[in-house]
């Protein structure tokens, strides 16, 4: 057996109005070469122009990051030739990133483990090539969308341990409103780094590096792939060589792409066009007090505080909204663990039917607060709570309203049943009889008469329990 | 000048259309001769302005970005390129109502000094063509010079702009880095890149300056506005003013064995003018400025400047413009693309700079650069807190003739040929305007300010022009 170690860097597309250097949209768009400016084609002359909401986005995640942050913004080239690059250069950032030696808290099988971030920083897209048999075309729509990459330390363990920091740092991305890191827009790019070593060698082994893959489900199986490839090469007694493999998800497969020998050398050196721009403690505080909660932090919290389970925690907190609106209904009044149980077992089934978002549904927090107060304190059973809540998403409609429409409040007055109880009791006599004799299934028929004479509106537990007492007393 | 032509456009002698085909006319006929143009242009475009410029015509350096006009950086690989935007520059003196004439010749990609490099041929010196004019900016130097225009755009790297005014008998001026926006004009080295003019007086040049400097939402490097015309202080007194020169380079003594009779005029010459500025109220001293920078002048500036240049130019590559190469894979490609559209000295200074910047050599020479640079900087910013400015001959002779050897090791070539440089490590505004003759070929005095002081440099540039006589200066065949 060996140990795996992993490393990943995650390139994710930031939102933001415009590119990272020029004024063109950074939108998607069908039409080719739409969304472009001088600046994106690398015509002579151009200078760039940093977004400053591209670097507010990028210190926001540097600090969701735990990432200690610089006293200055510069940037830097990286030189290379290829056509998805105008400049000749990609405008990024080595010496000084947005972000160094920051963690994420993952969680796997319940086991807390601290994903150790070497850096994040800031840089361009490329344009995006489309290769034909004898031709290629050149979309420079992408070129110059602002991206961030995030490197972590070689310090996962498993395929699972990285799936589980890529959900936390897709989390994050959509917490903090900083991107809709989808990978299969190609918004969330993916680069492994993968080695094995002996369980008790101190060294790290040869790693071998996996580009661009671009869903988290050929992450893990690029990563389960390639460690068993290793393990073969390793257990034959043989060396892995250190290179540069391409994952094929038509035969989930890695293959060679180029060894270390052809590794490139970029030239890093400072983009002399960007002067650089101090990082005051004012705008440092002011992005801090934008970032919400996190997923990690509320799921103990949930736990903590509210006593849910992972499970339930986990999945309400998969969605910021859902999670808002989770804790919204609590400061409403609910009881957390109910509120927990109504929104997953009907409100996230509703959003997936109909392919919303929570806050896209008519029953707002304050809404559902109501109708579980009605359902805890016996005003409707739980199963017509259910229906009044069904009824209330699909016809938009106040719970409450409907309650009172359809007339069908509990009677849950002690002393209206108990009326009615001696009522039934003065009129079966014969009934009564065989319930004090233990015939304990007459009592049921007896309820039943309650029910049937309130026209269903009596609170069956209660008129149980009131029935029970008055044939007791007799 | 312009105020001579600004008085007859508005007493309506000469309406600026005239002006314009008069300019084009001139163009054209000294277009074989001396070669200013890479393109001359037929069409007269003029927008109405109120300004001073309004209505003159003036030449613009071809590694300026003109929509719709072919703008080549003299270099094949840009022979047909015809840009999508205009420099801002170019926007500002459009805007300004000045008329382009033609687009100036440069050497390839404004690297080197020579005026000989650009793809459609050698520049020559109007003064006698069988001497340089010198470069970058050559075509641009040379259509002041010619008299055909007024003033021209250049840009100023290590000295494209200054060495060649020197040469051609003219003025010329970079401001202070950032000033003026290059925003359109084509990178060669982005941290000593400056934008400046050309003109005949000094006058002219504040004009031009006044027009086209301020900041711009394009250039994140371009300066706050200062909020001052230049051309307004120009007469301030400048008594007590104090300038220093480099005794290292200065120092008759250092060159008595020296049989460069040319270098010994200029120099015997730079000394009378330094005894001309005392009488106006300059106070000038000799300062020792230090050896061992001032030898890593040049070198310093070689590998900056290539580093940045192999970089800056990397966009060349036939792909998104420029002729296409021929090739089976796209390395191919844009291998022989590159290969066919550079000049070797082009090819040379890449992989200089290539070489400069790879992960093991950039700590020796890429970042040593860069601190040598500093402390070149550091010093002049000493010096300037006694100092008011640096003046020193811009060359140490005439323009050279074509095909003559020079001595890159001789204390003449390293420092007094080079020293201009300093202007563009630390960004100090810089002006250089003739100061005599010498074998009937124009001599040069250069003077260099405080950062950010541009209004200053110019008012002293003023004065001294007004003392040394050589306002307006022509050969006098161009007189007309």
């Amino acid at each position: 057996m060996y140990k795996v170690v992993i490393g990943l860097e995650v390139h994710c597309e930031l939102k933001t109005n415009s590119k990272n250097f020029s004024g063109s949209k950074n939108d998607y768009s069908s039409i080719p070469n739409s969304n472009i400016a001088p600046v994106d084609l690398g015509f002579p002359g151009i200078l760039p122009v940093v977004n400053k909401e591209a670097v507010k986005k990028a210190l926001k995640m540097a600090i969701a990051l735990n990432c200690k942050t610089p006293d200055e913004i510069i940037f830097d080239r990286k030189n290379y030739f290829y056509p998805d690059l105008p400049k000749g250069y990609q405008i990024t950032q080595m010496h000084k990133p947005v972000g160094v030696d920051g963690y994420v808290m993952i969680n796997v099988d319940g086991v807390d483990k601290k994903v150790l971030i070497h850096d994040t920083h800031l840089e361009e897209d490329t344009a995006s090539l489309d290769h034909f048999g004898t031709y290629s075309l050149i979309d420079y729509n992408r070129s110059g969308i602002p991206l961030l990459e995030t490197v972590t330390e070689p310090c996962l363990n498993s395929a699972k341990e990285a799936i589980a920091f890529l959900e936390a740092l897709r989390s994050m991305f959509l917490y903090c409103g900083t991107s809709e890191a989808r990978s299969d827009k190609g918004q969330m790019r993916c680069d492994v780094n993968i080695s094995l070593m002996d369980e008790n060698a101190t060294e790290l082994g040869t790693k071998v590096e996996m580009k661009n893959i671009n869903s988290f489900n050929n992450v893990e199986k690029a990563i389960m792939y390639e460690i068993e490839r290793q393990t073969e090469v390793l257990n034959s007694g043989g060396k892995v060589i250190q290179e540069t493999r391409r994952y094929s998800d038509e035969d989930n497969c890695t293959y060679p792409m180029r060894s270390k020998v052809d590794a490139v050398d970029y030239k890093y050196f400072i983009e002399p066009n960007i002067a650089p721009v101090k990082v005051t403690d004012e705008f440092i505080n002011e992005i801090k007090s934008e970032i919400p909660m996190l997923q990690y932090e509320r799921i103990n919290m949930y736990m903590d505080k509210y006593s849910l389970s992972r499970y339930d925690s986990t999945i309400l907190v998969k969605e910021k909204e859902i999670a808002d609106y989770f804790e919204k209904c609590i400061k409403e009044g609910s009881d957390p663990k109910l509120a927990a149980n109504w929104i997953i077992s009907i409100i996230l089934g509703h959003l997936n039917k109909l392919e919303i978002g929570i806050n896209d549904i008519y029953v707002t927090p304050k809404m559902l607060t109501e109708l579980i107060k009605m359902v805890s304190e016996n005003k409707i059973s739980s199963k017509q709570g259910k229906e009044v809540l069904y009824k209330s998403l699909s016809d938009e409609k106040d719970p409450t309203d409907i309650v009172n429409e359809l007339g069908i409040s509990q009677i849950a007055d002690d002393g209206e049943i108990r009326k009615i109880v001696l009522e039934v009791i003065e009129e079966q006599p014969q009934a009564v009889q065989d319930v004090k004799n233990g015939r304990d299934r007459i009592l049921d028929f007896l309820v039943g008469q309650v029910m049937k004479k309130t026209h269903g509106k009596a609170n069956p537990s209660l008129a149980s329990n009131l029935m029970k007492e008055e044939i007791e007393k007799r | 000048m312009i105020d001579e032509l600004r008085e007859k456009i508005d007493k309506k002698e000469v309406t600026s259309k005239q002006l314009f085909e008069e300019a084009k006319n001139k163009a054209k006929k000294y277009q074989e001769d001396y070669n200013c143009f890479v393109t001359i242009l037929d069409e007269y475009m003029h927008e109405n302005s109120t300004s001073k410029l309004d209505g003159i015509p003036y030449g613009l350096k071809d590694n300026f970005s003109t929509k719709g006009i072919l703008t080549t950086g003299s270099s094949n690989i840009l022979k047909d390129y015809v840009p999508v935007y205009d420099s801002t520059v170019y926007k500002k003196l459009k805007e300004s109502g000045a008329v382009l004439v033609g687009k100036t010749v440069l050497d390839e990609l404004a690297m080197g000094g020579t005026g000989t490099t650009g793809h459609t041929g050698i520049v020559r010196n109007p003064w006698d063509k069988t001497h340089m004019i010198g470069g970058s900016s050559a075509g641009s130097a040379a259509s002041v010079a010619l008299n055909i225009v007024p003033f021209s755009i250049g840009s100023d790297t290590g000295d494209s702009i200054r060495k060649p005014a020197a040469f051609g008998g003219v003025v010329g001026f970079k401001p202070t880095y950032g000033r003026i926006s290059r925003y359109g004009l084509f990178g060669f080295a982005s941290s000593l890149d400056h934008v400046g003019c050309f003109a005949r007086c000094v006058k002219d040049i504040a004009y031009v300056t006044d027009i086209i400097k301020g900041q711009d939402e394009f250039d994140m490097t371009s300066l706050p506005d200062d909020n001052k015309i230049y051309s307004s202080t120009l007469e301030n007194d400048i008594k007590g003013k104090k300038l220093f020169y480099i005794k290292e380079a200065c120092d008759i003594n250092l060159y008595k064995d020296s049989k460069d009779t040319e270098l010994l005029e200029t120099l015997k010459i730079f000394h009378e003018n330094i005894d001309k500025l005392r009488e106006i109220g300059f106070i000038v001293e000799e300062v020792e400025f230090g050896k061992e920078l001032l030898d890593a002048l040049y070198p310093t500036y070689m590998t900056i400047s290539c580093a940045e240049a192999t970089s800056n130019n990397a966009n060349l590559t036939g792909i998104q413009f420029g002729p296409r190469g021929e090739g089976n894979s796209i390395e191919e490609i844009m291998f022989d693309a590159r290969t066919k559209g550079f000049s070797e000295l082009i090819k040379r200074r890449f992989i200089l700079g290539s070489y400069i910047l790879q992960k093991e050599n950039q700590e020796k020479l890429f970042l040593n650069a860069g601190r040598v640079r500093r402390l070149v900087v550091n010093r002049m910013n000493e010096l300037f807190k006694t100092y008011d400015g640096l003046i020193m001959p811009t060359s140490g002779g005439i323009a050279p003739k074509f095909g003559e050897k020079t001595d890159q090791l001789s204390d003449r070539y390293l420092i007094l040929e080079n020293h201009l440089v300093i202007g563009n490590f630390g960004g100090f505004p810089s002006i250089s305007l003739p100061s005599g003759i010498v074998n009937k070929m124009p001599i040069s005095i250069n003077l260099t300010g405080r950062a950010m002081e541009d209004d200053l440099v110019l008012n002293m540039a003023y004065k001294i022009e007004e003392k040394l006589g050589y306002k307006g200066l022509l050969k006098e065949e161009y007189d007309v």
